[in-house]
């Protein structure tokens, strides 16, 4: 017997995953926005939580997206492996198989929600298993595929969040957490959609209806527009709410001027003018999106800060002696 | 004859029960953290019942006498 056949012959044919394959599986890109909007969600809820609870919450909703994200990849792989963007995941790079990442999604997925129940009660968990039942069975099983509003609805699901944070904290549903999961929802389409209209993807090889290819650039950008239109009142609306303030209508109102401006733009001229100048105005709008969703749920934890103060509206009237 | 089977799948596999065991442990510490968090809450529940039993002295004894 040699040596390469005792070292290698039992290893052959089986991936062995790394600790980091598995995390890949999480997408750890898209919990960063999950844990921020659910830290929010959960700070401005007008019932104090505990830190270490308010710890725990937010780790039960971020392993519960990442669940969700390996439940995506255990059924998407035929399409991840077609597709330049996705080609390098851990089960089309052959790094796991897409039984460990079923595995890992199922028990995840239990895990976070039972810790969930039992650090902040029943609604809370409640909502984050609708949210991945939502996320890994109608939008990644049965809707992505089967229409172009697929970026709508899979939205929803990573619009809850903040709605899970504030029902860890109150125990309850209420306007000011149905309007952060509103602002996350109308701003996901025209943020994705923008993107679309510059970047040259495959999705069409693998399948997957996208709004650029089945009903032209004309129409998405139409979308973008309508989209944008319908996220103003949600975003300036949450600002007359108990956790909005002049911070943040301040901020909501410049950016959403910006917005409505960019994609006021993008509906007025057509796709030779975007050639000609290298498709500027698709990226500055979706460049504006990306600190859009960020600033205005950080205006939020700042008002949020304020709150032992006063609240914003108090110390701006003490300081301006209104 | 001693065998020595080296390979990189070792190293990884290495890494890889390390992770778990980590991960057991900091799922072990978040439990305990979870209980004595809520066990320190009821503290709430005790000064409630205890008010109640003050307020309430006649019912407890009834029910003691009969």
């Amino acid at each position: 017997m040699t040596d390469a056949s005792m070292t290698d012959a039992p290893f052959a044919g089986r991936p062995e995953a790394g600790i980091g394959d598995y995390f890949a599986l999480l997408k750890p890109r898209v919990m960063t926005l999950v844990v921020f909007t659910a830290l929010v969600g959960l700070v401005v809820a007008p019932v104090p939580v505990h830190p270490f609870l308010g710890f725990v919450v937010v780790l039960c909703i971020a392993v519960g997206g990442g669940a969700s994200g390996a439940l995506n990849m255990w059924w998407d792989a035929d399409i991840d492996a077609i597709m330049r963007r996705t080609r390098n995941r851990p089960i089309p790079s052959g790094k796991t198989t897409p039984g460990d990442a079923l595995a890992l999604g199922l028990a995840l997925s239990g895990f976070s929600v039972v810790v969930l129940f039992l650090a902040a009660g029943p609604l809370a968990a409640g909502l984050l298993a609708f949210t991945i039942f939502f996320y890994a069975v109608i939008y990644t099983m049965w809707l992505k595929r089967s229409t172009p509003q697929n970026i709508v609805i899979g939205g929803a699901a990573g619009a809850f969040p903040p709605m899970i944070g504030w029902a860890a904290a109150t125990g309850d549903i209420a306007i000011e957490s149905v309007l952060m999961f509103a602002l996350t929802f109308m701003w996901t389409p025209p943020h994705f959609w923008a993107l679309a209209l510059f970047v040259k993807s495959d999705y069409g090889d693998a399948g997957v209806p996208m709004l650029t290819e089945t009903h032209g650039r004309r129409s998405t950008r139409r979308h973008i527009l309508a989209y944008t239109v319908l996220l103003v009142p949600v975003a300036l609306g949450l600002g007359f709410t108990s956790i909005g303030g002049p911070i943040y209508l301040a901020v909501a109102a410049v950016l959403n001027l910006q917005f409505l401006a960019g994609a006021w733009q993008l509906f007025r001229r057509d796709e030779t003018a975007a050639e000609a100048d290298g498709y500027a105005a698709e990226k500055k709008v979706f460049k504006i999106s990306l600190g859009y969703l960020f600033l205005h749920f950080g205006a939020l934890l700042i008002e949020a800060a304020l709150r032992p103060w006063g609240g914003s509206w108090q110390i701006l009237s003490a300081l301006f002696g209104a | 004859m001693t065998m020595q089977v080296e390979h990189e799948l070792h190293h990884r596999r290495k890494g890889r029960n390390f992770g778990v065991g980590l991960l057991l442990v900091a799922f072990v510490g978040l439990i305990f953290g979870l209980t004595v968090v809520k066990t320190l809450n009821l503290g709430d529940i005790v000064d409630l019942e205890r008010a109640d039993r003050a307020f309430q002295p006649a019912e407890t004894g009834t029910g003691a006498d009969q």
